[in-house]
């Protein structure tokens, strides 16, 4: 039997995991929802004032990701641990980490990208100034992944445990800290006029640890929860 | 040295062994705590600016260390366990974390009774006290991991990957909050140079800090001696050791 090279397998899991995604488009779209509709909350809860909501809409909006992303974070294995589909990925010759790889990019690309395309409107909604949306969307870029990408960890840990949703917050929320201070600190310092590059390369920084460490880590809590 | 180790892998020997350390670190416990609560309670002289509520810190200081020291603890014992797969590393690691949860909490309780006095509040956002809040949420998540898996094995090994991906994050978390706000006072002992502690003051703290770790071994030995009793109580020698009770 020849051994497919690791760039095709990559791909090949990549392009299985968006067309699976792309015929249950309705579930797509569900995060979305919900990350619109966490953040139209706030102005019914704290009034409508334009002074109120300025200076917390940076934290708003950036909460309400943190949410959608934790939500959606649990199908990232979960129809493959039930079918079995998981466990002959891991029995493949390929390297886990970078199964993991294709797996949370897909779901990166699915779920995360739209997050960032609905931002500005939501920033709109909550009267940030315009200076700070350049700030938004790049901490949307680069935090984002790294939510997926620590988020996969938890999500491997928990996936045979039945209703691991609530453990998942537990685990995973803790480990978002550091993403959500640097990256609404960005936007609210941009909203501001100050210089938010140091931010950035935090971002950055912390999106290269979490690239080149979390994949490992998720392989082997996979391993682990199939047992 | 090598079969030092291999002796300590085995429960059965762990357990004598424990059962024969357990009462020295006991009572060398016993004997530094009432050291060292005699020289921070009624020895140390109050401060000039603090009067008699920095007294609180004897029990504060230690705490806080010992939360960051148990987490470290149980993640190099989950290291081992992943790597050696030694049994007793995985007892030592999940028998660690209660322990570590509730130094944590001691240490905030009596972080935010200090404030009251002292900053006005009982509870600011400050850079550590911030923390030491998210440290008490990730042991919380890793004995939840621990509770939710039935099979005893995978539980351990689930832990053992939270807990190194724990420790990981941890400075990242300690920098990333110590940036976003500071009120602490800064460190008193570890500063370079000239401690800026008088020394009454910083030999009982010191002892303290030896003190709770002392009882955090003695507690750790119990709870994994227990451990290993329900773990094996299937075994031959576990069985004669009851028999022999009886």
């Amino acid at each position: 039997m020849t051994q497919l090279p690791m760039f095709k397998a990559f791909s090949t899991l990549l392009r299985r995991d968006l067309l699976l995604a792309f015929r249950h488009r309705g579930e797509m779209a569900n995060p979305l929802m919900f990350f619109v509709l966490v953040v139209s909350l706030f102005p019914l809860a704290l009034g409508p004032d334009s002074r109120t909501l300025q200076p917390l809409a940076p934290g708003i909006i950036w909460v309400a990701a943190l949410l959608a992303s934790l939500l959606s974070l649990e199908g990232m294995f979960r129809s493959d641990f039930d079918d079995g589909a998981l466990e002959l990925m891991l029995l493949s010759p390929q390297p886990a980490p970078l199964l993991v790889l294709a797996k949370v990019i897909a779901h990166w690309l699915v779920t995360g990208l739209p997050l960032i395309a609905l931002a500005p409107l939501l920033g709109v909604l909550l009267h940030l100034p315009a200076q700070a949306m350049p700030a938004l969307l790049i901490t949307l870029l680069l935090g984002t992944p790294v939510l997926s990408l620590v988020g996969a960890i938890g999500v491997a840990l928990t996936v045979s445990i039945r209703r691991g949703g609530l453990l998942l917050s537990l685990l995973i929320l803790p480990l978002y800290v550091p993403v959500l201070i640097f990256a609404a600190g960005a936007v609210g310092d941009a909203a501001h006029g100050l210089q938010v590059g140091a931010h950035f390369m935090i971002l950055g920084a912390m999106l290269v640890l979490a690239l080149s460490l979390a994949p490992i880590a998720t392989g082997a809590a996979l391993r682990i929860s199939i047992g | 040295m090598w079969l030092f180790f291999h002796k300590l892998g085995s429960p059965k020997h762990f357990y004598q062994l424990a059962g024969r350390m357990i009462p020295w670190f006991a009572w060398a416990c016993a004997l530094l705590m009432i050291a060292g609560l005699i020289g921070g309670l009624v020895l140390a002289p109050p401060d000039y600016q603090q009067g008699d509520s920095f007294r609180i810190m004897y029990l504060h200081v230690p705490s806080a260390w010992m939360s960051l020291f148990i987490y470290v603890t149980m993640a190099v014992s989950s290291a081992i366990a992943l790597i050696w797969k030694m049994k007793m590393a995985d007892i030592i690691a999940a028998c660690s974390a209660p322990i570590g949860a509730s130094f944590t909490f001691l240490a905030l309780v009596s972080g935010s009774l200090w404030g009251k006095p002292m900053w006005g509040t009982y509870w600011v956002w400050d850079a550590r006290l911030t923390s030491e809040l998210i440290l008490l949420f990730l042991y919380l998540g890793y004995m939840g991991l621990l509770v939710a898996i039935e099979d005893r094995r995978n539980a351990a090994r689930a832990g053992a990957v939270l807990a190194l991906v724990g420790v990981v994050n941890v400075p990242i978390i300690h920098y990333s909050v110590q940036w976003w706000n500071t009120l602490h006072q800064g460190p008193t002992v570890t500063k370079f140079g000239q401690p800026s502690i008088a020394a009454s003051m910083l030999i009982p703290l010191l002892l303290m800090g030896l003190a709770f770790t002392l009882f955090y071994m003695t507690m750790v030995l119990i709870r994994a001696r227990t451990a290993v009793l329900t773990q094996e109580r299937r075994s031959q020698w576990v069985r004669e050791l009851i028999e022999h009770h009886e």
